[in-house]
């Protein structure tokens, strides 16, 4: 029985015996990061956070605990030039995202964290959008010492610069708010007198208090007019400067008749009011609105993530490479040259003119293995230089870098419209024309009859027919199940791929990465000489202990820091293996060529099977004579691909992996997971051929994957679906993206698209019924504009309504 | 019923002052968070904080 760590929820690999004292009990961790996080949390007293938690936060296997200057830069003015700022003379503030954020349990702990520090003065923390304002004493307190407290709880702050989008942004939505809340505030006082009047024309009412109460709806509707109705007239006059009639047309046509037909009746004592059609209309009108647009900001706030992907700093070398100075990343331009130690991120983009390494580039690219780079080779800004000091020169920076051109298309892509609402809006241009003919003839009409109810009627026409058939029906359901996902971590990115998931019927999953974490994790450790295995582990782990290589964070995973040694003269062959002296031998760990190569020795035994392209299962631990131990890893199954195999299965789907792994790899995994079809050895060309194949036979196509290996076939597919992994933004290759890797959501995902699309055909079915039954009829005089009033209001809560039902799933 | 002239002027005068404590909500950023408070009411810490959790030399 496998245990599970306590504070991350993980497996505890074998022979692991950190544990952590709690209420007098002694539970089990899975490794050092957990370990320190959880000590912490001891040791502050916050104890709490285990109860009130809801979720199981990230596993640390990347914390290093003693690291003391490593928020030091931050505390340089320079670099605090762009979140932070001074207030009242010593008085800091900065703005900062923290990342690792799972749960509101997080968001109390660093929080009652931060409390405890002195000099601390204010800390706000939004728990919907993971931002932090903190102010400090800085004569008592630096930043470096606030940031390491957080660091210290296994979450990481990043600055954040909100920047000019965000900004128009806010000021937006609270501009909406405002509106909003005017008409709904102004709206209920209109609709209580108006009740008062519909009794007092039933009942009789003294003609003084008719008319004063008239007189009253009447101020109280105009502000809702004349400030909450703006965005309608100005849409409305946008769209007839460009002979596209859109719903503003209808709608403000139908607000200002309304509303000006009112008044007249006011002042001369004929005919009907109609105040509480206009309040009601626009609040509802103004609601929908709100609710889409909150929506879509939610989605593009969990992908807005330049902090975390830049570093404050960069260490340049001039000219003549005789002097280093340390200087914020803002500052660089093209053609400095500037030297990348390893595990620092690279801070532009360049090119490498000295030097050879590994760097690490998912964050930019969801590549989850190692690219060996050499002298010449271009780097990407944001990317990690994992093994080796490489020496730079800056080839782009700032809104020409590739993460600046990558967020911008990004931002494009989530503005633009879905396909499904522009083909909703260009029916609706069409029907609103004719639904202003219909009502321009019927006023005519009328008024030639001279019974002087061309008015009402009129009205009526463009009332009952106006916003619920098509402006509402879709994008309230597409709303809601953009809320409804976003609440089990999927973002949305193009809207139409909804549709799309709801109907595909051929699943395609990439192997690593996507159905595998994607991370080494060691299996065992196969001793093959004296030597035994707690002594190997120790010899392993010194040599490692500085990289950030795969391999290396697998072997100090399972190390115990109570004994380290010391590992010097540090030789790197990256992609091949290293070598160091640890107390007087030379040790050798890498692959089986890399051992040959540098000891000579050929005779060794390894079980598993070979490597999976670019992926190690198996590192050697040699001294000069013999084979020491071999390391086995692998990359584990994610639990949460199981379930979501099994509901694609059991409901009508067809499941695949198409992967360029090992064939006997992935059919094992295939077999595991119950996968039906399974493709190995595949480039990805022949990836797209198979995919194109499967669309030539009508089948809709989802593609699950991780990065831009598969940027390809996740783009030929009707719906791609990207993996997560924290900071990435690849993504907009991609349709939707699983913020937390969680798989297992996929499959609510599916359900909610089906709902979604069931629902937005019941929405246009009933507005479309609604209308064809309610235009003649109003047109013929039959429908008076009070029920118009009710009937548009019914319709527009049905529609709603309906929508959200997909909420409830 | 003639006390209705005396008494919608009134509300109508409340119904200001409700639209200006909006406003004001509005833009003092009320609005922001409405996730926060929910789980911060739920998650008050009612021990008494001893000398040791307080930061010393960290």
């Amino acid at each position: 029985m496998t245990d599970v760590c306590f504070h991350c929820g993980e497996y505890v690999p074998k022979g692991t015996t950190l544990t952590v004292t709690i209420d007098d009990q002694e539970l089990a961790l899975c490794c050092h990061g957990c370990q320190a996080v959880a000590r912490t949390i001891v040791d502050y007293g916050l104890t709490d956070y285990y109860k009130f938690r809801s979720d199981l936060p990230k596993k640390n296997s990347k914390f290093i605990p003693e690291i003391p200057g490593k928020f030091n830069v931050y505390d340089d003015i320079r670099v605090q030039e762009s979140f932070v700022e001074s207030v009242d003379g010593e008085y800091r503030e900065a703005h900062l995202i923290l990342e690792g954020i799972v749960c509101p349990a997080c968001i109390w702990l660093i929080e009652s964290r931060l409390n405890k520090l002195a000099g601390v003065n204010l800390i706000q923390l939004n728990y919907t959008t993971n931002r932090a304002r903190i102010r400090w004493d800085d004569s008592q307190i630096q930043l470096s010492k606030i940031l390491g407290s957080i660091a210290s709880l296994g979450f990481t702050a990043y600055p954040y610069d909100p920047g000019k989008r965000d900004e128009l942004l806010e000021k937006e939505r609270k501009s909406q708010l405002r509106r909003i809340g005017l008409s709904a505030v102004l709206g209920i006082q209109v609709m209580m007198i108006s009740v008062a009047l519909y009794a007092g024309n039933w009942r009789g009412m003294d003609i003084d208090l008719r008319i004063f109460m008239q007189w009253v709806n009447l101020v109280l509707t105009t502000p809702v007019v004349f400030y909450s109705a703006l965005p309608f007239f100005k849409g409305a006059f946008r769209d007839i400067q460009y002979f596209h009639p859109g719903m503003d047309v209808p709608v403000s046509l139908g607000i200002l008749i309304a509303y000006f037909g009112s008044i007249e009746a006011t002042v001369s004592q004929q005919g009907h009011i109609y105040y509480d059609s206009v309040v009601m209309f626009v609040f509802l009108l103004l609601l929908t609105r709100y609710l889409e647009f909150t929506a879509r900001k939610h989605a593009s706030d969990q992908l807005n993530l330049f902090g975390r992907i830049l570093p404050a700093t960069a260490t340049r070398i001039n000219t003549s490479q005789d002097h280093e100075e340390c200087v914020p990343v803002t500052e660089l331009v093209v053609g400095d040259c500037v030297l990348v130690r390893p595990g620092e991120t690279i801070p532009a983009d360049a090119v490498i003119t000295r030097g050879i390494s590994s760097v690490n580039e998912s964050i930019i690219t969801g590549e989850s293995m190692s690219i060996t780079k050499q002298a010449g080779d271009e780097v990407i800004g944001g990317s990690t230089n994992v093994d080796s000091p490489i020496n730079t020169e800056i080839t782009r920076v700032g809104s020409d870098s590739t993460v600046s051109r990558i967020g911008r298309l990004l931002e494009e892509a989530q503005s633009e419209k879905p396909a499904m609402t522009q083909l909703a809006n260009r029916i609706a241009s069409w029907f609103v024309s004719v639904v202003l003919i219909i009502a321009a003839v019927a006023a005519w009409y009328w008024w030639q009859a001279g019974t002087g109810s061309w008015l009402p009627i009129t009205v009526s026409i463009l009332v009952v027919t106006c916003p619920c058939a098509l402006s509402l029906a879709t994008p309230t359901a597409i709303t809601a199940s953009s809320v409804a996902l976003m609440r089990r971590g999927i973002a949305i990115i193009h809207h139409d791929a909804v549709e799309n998931l709801a109907r595909a019927t051929h699943f395609i999953f990439d192997k690593t990465g996507t159905l595998t974490f994607g991370k080494l994790q060691i299996v065992d450790v196969v001793c093959t000489s004296d030597m035994n295995k707690k002594e190997c582990i120790s010899i392993a782990a010194a040599i490692e202990q500085h990289s950030e290589h795969p391999v290396a964070l697998a072997i100090t995973d399972i190390h115990e820091k109570s004994e380290s040694l010391v590992a010097s003269e540090i030789i790197n062959s990256p992609g091949e293996g290293i070598s160091a002296i640890v107390g007087e031998e030379r040790y050798y760990l890498g692959t089986p060529g890399y051992i040959n190569v540098n000891t000579g020795i050929v005779d060794y035994q390894t079980d598993k099977a070979d490597v999976e392209s670019g992926n190690i299962s198996s590192a050697l631990l040699a001294d000069g004579q013999s084979v020491l131990c071999i390391f086995i890893f692998s990359d584990q199954i994610r639990p949460s691909a199981k379930k979501l195999i099994n509901f694609i299965n059991a409901n009508g789907g067809h499941t695949m992996i198409l992967s360029g792994d090992q064939s006997d790899i992935v059919s094992s995994t295939a077999k595991q997971l119950d996968i039906k079809e399974a493709f190995s050895e595949l480039r990805p060309d022949n990836k797209l051929l198979i995919l194109k194949e499967l669309q030539n036979n009508a089948a809709i196509t989802a593609a699950i994957g991780d990065g831009i290996n598969d940027a390809p076939l996740l783009a030929a597919a009707h719906v791609s679906i990207a993996m997560g992994k924290g900071a990435d933004i690849t993504k907009i290759s991609a349709d939707m993206i699983l913020i937390n890797d969680e798989l297992d959501m996929l499959q609510e995902g599916i359900q909610i698209a089906r709902k979604t699309f069931d629902v937005i055909k019941q929405n246009i079915v009933w507005a479309i019924a609604y209308n064809f039954l309610a235009l003649p009829a109003a047109a013929s005089g039959l429908i008076a504009p009070w029920m118009a009033a009710i009937g548009m209001s019914l319709s527009s809560l049905i529609v709603v309504g309906n929508a959200t039902r997909i909420l409830k799933t | 019923m003639e006390i209705l002239y005396i008494l919608i002027p009134i509300s109508l005068v409340l119904i200001a002052v409700i639209i200006y404590a909006l406003f004001w909500a509005i833009r003092s950023d009320q609005y922001e968070d409405m996730e926060g408070p929910k789980h911060q009411i739920l998650m008050d810490d009612d021990r008494i904080s001893t000398d040791e959790d307080d930061d010393a030399n960290q």
